[in-house]
C-alpha cells in the first residue's frame, strides 16, 4: 500500500470510482441539455423538475399500481417525454426565433410551478424508495466495497450516452437533425417534417432527464427539490463543456464527478464550489467551454 | 354624600372596566425553512403549529390578539437577519419563533436582543444559544445538540458503540453537535476515529461513507439533519455499511425523516427525540388538531413544531400575565419565572440561561412488521427525565448566569 499526497491508495481509487458514478448522472443529464440546446437553441430549465418528475413517477407507479423498478425505467422517461412533447407543442414552439432569454424564463418558470405543485403535495422531506432486489449488494473489491446498482448506474449511463451521440452524429437521423438546426427551410424543402422533429427531440431531451430520475430514485432522496439542487451543477458541466456540444457534456460530466470525487478526499468543505470554479477558470480561457464550437 | 358615593362607585366601575378588558395586540413572526432541506421538520408545519397557538390562546383571553406571520429564510443568516429588522422595525412584529438552522438561529438572536423583542427558538439545535452565546430575550425550546449527544452517545457507547467516526454538516449546527457528542463518547470511555465535513445540502454521500467505512469505526455519528441525514442513511444502505458490521447514530432524527426512509431501511436507528405523536393520550390528542390545522393528509408533525406551540402558548401567557408585549426581555423574565405545562411536552420549566427543561426520550425505530399503522414509527427505549436531559446550568458558560 502506497500514499499520494498523505491518502492511501487504496482510499484513492475508490474515491475516483465513485467520482465517476456520479459523472454518469451529471453526463446524463447534461447529455438532455445539450441535445435541446443544440438542436432548438432552448436553455431548458425545466430539466430538473423534468429528472424529479422521473423518480417521482418512479415512486407513484410502485405506490398505485404496484409496477417495481424496471417497468418504470421505462415508462417513467415514456410518461415525462410525452408531458415534454406537450410544453413543446403549448409554449416553447412559439419562441424559437426570440431571444435565448426567453426560453430560460420560460422553462425556469414551469420549473418553479412544477416542483411548488410537488411540494404541495409530497412535502420536501422526500418519499421511501427502496433498490430493486435484482441489483441489491455489492462486490468487495479489497480495496473498497462496491454496490452492484452503481455499477448499473456508470453502465446504463455510458450505453444512453453513447447511444445518443451515435444517433446523432453518425446516423441518418441525427444528419437531417443537425441539418435542420443549421437551416430548417432547406430541410423542410426535402419533404422532412422538421417542427415534429424539433417536438420528438425535446420530448427526447426530457426522456433523458426522467430516465436519470429514476435511476437516482433507489440512492438519492426523492424529493420535489432534488432537481433543483442538481441542475445548477448540471448547468455548469454544459458551460465548461461547451452549449450544445454532446460529446462535450458526456466527457465533462464524468471528468467534473471524478474532480468533485477527489475533492471530497482532499478538501471536503470544498466540494460544491470546486465546480463552479473551474467554471469560471474555463470561461476566462476558452469562453466557448472546451468542446464548443465559437460562435 | 351620596352623589360623592355614586362617582367613586362610577371610577371603581370604570377602573375595574379598563382592566379587565384592555386590549393587548401581539404579532408572532414564525421565521422557518419553507421548501428546502429542512421545510418537512419545520416550515409550513410549524407555522400550522403556531396558528393553533394563538387561537387556543384567544379563545381563553378574549382581550387578547394574536396576529401570525411567517417567511422563508433559505437557510441563509443574511436574509433572516433582514426579515426580522423588517419584521421588528416595520411590521411591529413582538416575536420571532421556530427558525431551524443553527446558523440563522445565532445571527437573529442578537438582533433581537438589540431590538428588545423575543425570540422563541423552537427549530435551532445548536446549544450555544444558552451557552456562550445566550441572551436575555432569547428561550430555547425543544432540544439541544447537548442533549441530543447526551441522550444518543451515551446509550450507544454503553451498548459497546466505543469507537466513532463523523458525518458532519459543515456549518454552526454540525459543528456544536459533532463538539458535544465527541464529548459525550470520549467521557464513557469511547474513543474517535475521525470525521469528515460535507457541505449543507448534499445530495451524494458515497465519497463520505467510504470514507466513514474505512476508517473501520464500529458507529457512524451522522452530525447533520433533515434531508442530508436521510440521503446518508439510505446510500448508506446501499453501501453495505451497516451489513458490514458498523451502525449509524442519527444524532438528530425527525419523525418526517424517518417515514421518508421507510422502516425498512431506517429499522433499529436509535436517537432521542423530546416529543413524538403518539407518546401518550395529550399528544395524540394535539397531532389531531394539529393535522386538521396543517390540512396534510398523512405528514406527521415533528418535534420542533411541538416545540412552536408550547413556546408560542407559554410566551403569550407571560404576555398576558404583564399586560404588553413591549419589552422583550420583561417577557422573557417572566416566562423564566412561569413554570410551563402543555400537552405536548408536559410540565416543565425554563432556566435562566433561557433553557426550557422537560424530559426527553430515546426511541428505536421498529422494524417494518412491528409497525401496526400509519405512523406507527418509534418503540421508547428509555425516558431522560428533566434534570439529566439538558446540560447542567454551570457548565454552559453563559454570561446571564456567571454574572
Amino acid at each position: 500500500m502506497f500514499t499520494i499526497f498523505g491518502i492511501p491508495s487504496a482510499a484513492l481509487f475508490g474515491q475516483l470510482l465513485i467520482g465517476l458514478i456520479n459523472g454518469s448522472f451529471y453526463a446524463l443529464l447534461s447529455l438532455g441539455l445539450a441535445v435541446i440546446f443544440g438542436m432548438l437553441n432552448i436553455i431548458n430549465f425545466t430539466h430538473g423538475a423534468q429528472y424529479m418528475l422521473g423518480a417521482l413517477s418512479a415512486y407513484l407507479l410502485l405506490k398505485y399500481s404496484g409496477l417495481g423498478y424496471w417497468p418504470a425505467l421505462l415508462i417513467a422517461p415514456l410518461l415525462v417525454g410525452a408531458i415534454g412533447v406537450v410544453i413543446e407543442r403549448l409554449f416553447l414552439q412559439w419562441l424559437y426565433k426570440l431571444d435565448h432569454l426567453y426560453g430560460l424564463l420560460l422553462t425556469f418558470g414551469l420549473a418553479l410551478i412544477i416542483e411548488g405543485i410537488g411540494r404541495n403535495y409530497f412535502g420536501s422531506a422526500g418519499l421511501p424508495y427502496t433498490l430493486p432486489d435484482s441489483l441489491r449488494g455489492g462486490q468487495n473489491l479489497g480495496f473498497m466495497f462496491l454496490p452492484n446498482y452503481r455499477v448499473w448506474v456508470i453502465v446504463a449511463s455510458l450505453t444512453v450516452c453513447l447511444g445518443t451521440w451515435f444517433v446523432i452524429e453518425r446516423t441518418r437521423i441525427g444528419a437531417y437533425l443537425r441539418a435542420a438546426t443549421e437551416n430548417p427551410t432547406l430541410v423542410r424543402a426535402f419533404g422532412i417534417n422538421v417542427p415534429r422533429m424539433i417536438t420528438l427531440t425535446y420530448g427526447f431531451g426530457a426522456a433523458l432527464a426522467a430516465f436519470a430520475g429514476v435511476m437516482a430514485a433507489p440512492i438519492y432522496n426523492v424529493s420535489p427539490n432534488m432537481g433543483s439542487e442538481l441542475i445548477i451543477v448540471v448547468f455548469a458541466v454544459v458551460v465548461i463543456g461547451g452549449m450544445g456540444s454532446i460529446m462535450g457534456a458526456i466527457v465533462t460530466g464524468f471528468g467534473l464527478g471524478v474532480v468533485e470525487g477527489l475533492t471530497k478526499v482532499f478538501f471536503p468543505e470544498a466540494s460544491n464550489t470546486v465546480i463552479f470554479v473551474i467554471m469560471a477558470i474555463v470561461l476566462l480561457v476558452r469562453p466557448a467551454g472546451l468542446f464548443g464550437r465559437r460562435a | 354624600m351620596r352623589k360623592f358615593l355614586g362617582l367613586a362607585a362610577l371610577a371603581a366601575v370604570l377602573a375595574c372596566g379598563s382592566a379587565s378588558a384592555q386590549q393587548v395586540n401581539v404579532k408572532i413572526g414564525v421565521l422557518t425553512d419553507m421548501a428546502s432541506l429542512y421545510a418537512d421538520d419545520t416550515g409550513p408545519g410549524s407555522v400550522a403549529a403556531a396558528k393553533m397557538a394563538a387561537a387556543d390562546f384567544m379563545k381563553d383571553h378574549p382581550n387578547v390578539k394574536v396576529d401570525v406571520v411567517s417567511a422563508d429564510h433559505q437557510n441563509k443568516a443574511d436574509v433572516g437577519v433582514q426579515i426580522v429588522n423588517q419584521w421588528i422595525d416595520v411590521d411591529h412584529v413582538d416575536m420571532i419563533a421556530d427558525v431551524p438552522n443553527s446558523g440563522v438561529a445565532l445571527a437573529v438572536a442578537q438582533v433581537i436582543s438589540t431590538k428588545n423583542k423575543v425570540f422563541v427558538a423552537s427549530g435551532p439545535a445548536s446549544s450555544d444559544l444558552t451557552g456562550p452565546k445566550c441572551q436575555p430575550t432569547t428561550v430555547h425550546m425543544t432540544y439541544d445538540t447537548w442533549m441530543l449527544a447526551n441522550g444518543t452517545g451515551k446509550a450507544i457507547v454503553k451498548n459497546g458503540g466505543d469507537t466513532w467516526f463523523f458525518l458532519t454538516s459543515d456549518y454552526a449546527f454540525g459543528h456544536a453537535l459533532e463538539r458535544d457528542t465527541m464529548a459525550v463518547v470520549t467521557a464513557n470511555g469511547g474513543k474517535v476515529l475521525g470525521a469528515v465535513r460535507h457541505p449543507i445540502n448534499t445530495s451524494d454521500f458515497s465519497s463520505f461513507l467510504l470514507q466513514a467505512q474505512s476508517s473501520k469505526a464500529k458507529i457512524i455519528g451522522l452530525a447533520n439533519a433533515g434531508g442530508d441525514t436521510i440521503n446518508a442513511i439510505k446510500q448508506g444502505a446501499e453501501f453495505g455499511i451497516v451489513a458490514g458490521g458498523q451502525k449509524f447514530a442519527g444524532l438528530l432524527v425527525f419523525a418526517p425523516d424517518v417515514a421518508a426512509l421507510g422502516l425498512k431501511t431506517a429499522q433499529g436507528l436509535m436517537f432521542t427525540e423530546t416529543f413524538y405523536w403518539d407518546l401518550n393520550d395529550a399528544t395524540r390528542a394535539w397531532t389531531k388538531r394539529w393535522d386538521k390545522e396543517r390540512n396534510s393528509a398523512g405528514k406527521l408533525p415533528s418535534m420542533n413544531m411541538a416545540g412552536v406551540y408550547a413556546g408560542t402558548m407559554h410566551y403569550l401567557k407571560a404576555v398576558a400575565a404583564l399586560g404588553s408585549a413591549a419589552d422583550g426581555k420583561a417577557v422573557v423574565t417572566k416566562m423564566k419565572a412561569m413554570p410551563t405545562d402543555d400537552p405536548v411536552f408536559g410540565k416543565g420549566t425554563i432556566r435562566a440561561d433561557g433553557r426550557a427543561l422537560h424530559p426527553a426520550y430515546l426511541f428505536e425505530v421498529k422494524k417494518p412488521e412491528e409497525s401496526k399503522y400509519p405512523g406507527d414509527l418509534y418503540i421508547l427505549r428509555a425516558t431522560i427525565p428533566a434534570d439529566e436531559a439538558f446540560r447542567p446550568l454551570k457548565d454552559g458558560g453563559c454570561p446571564l448566569v456567571s454574572g
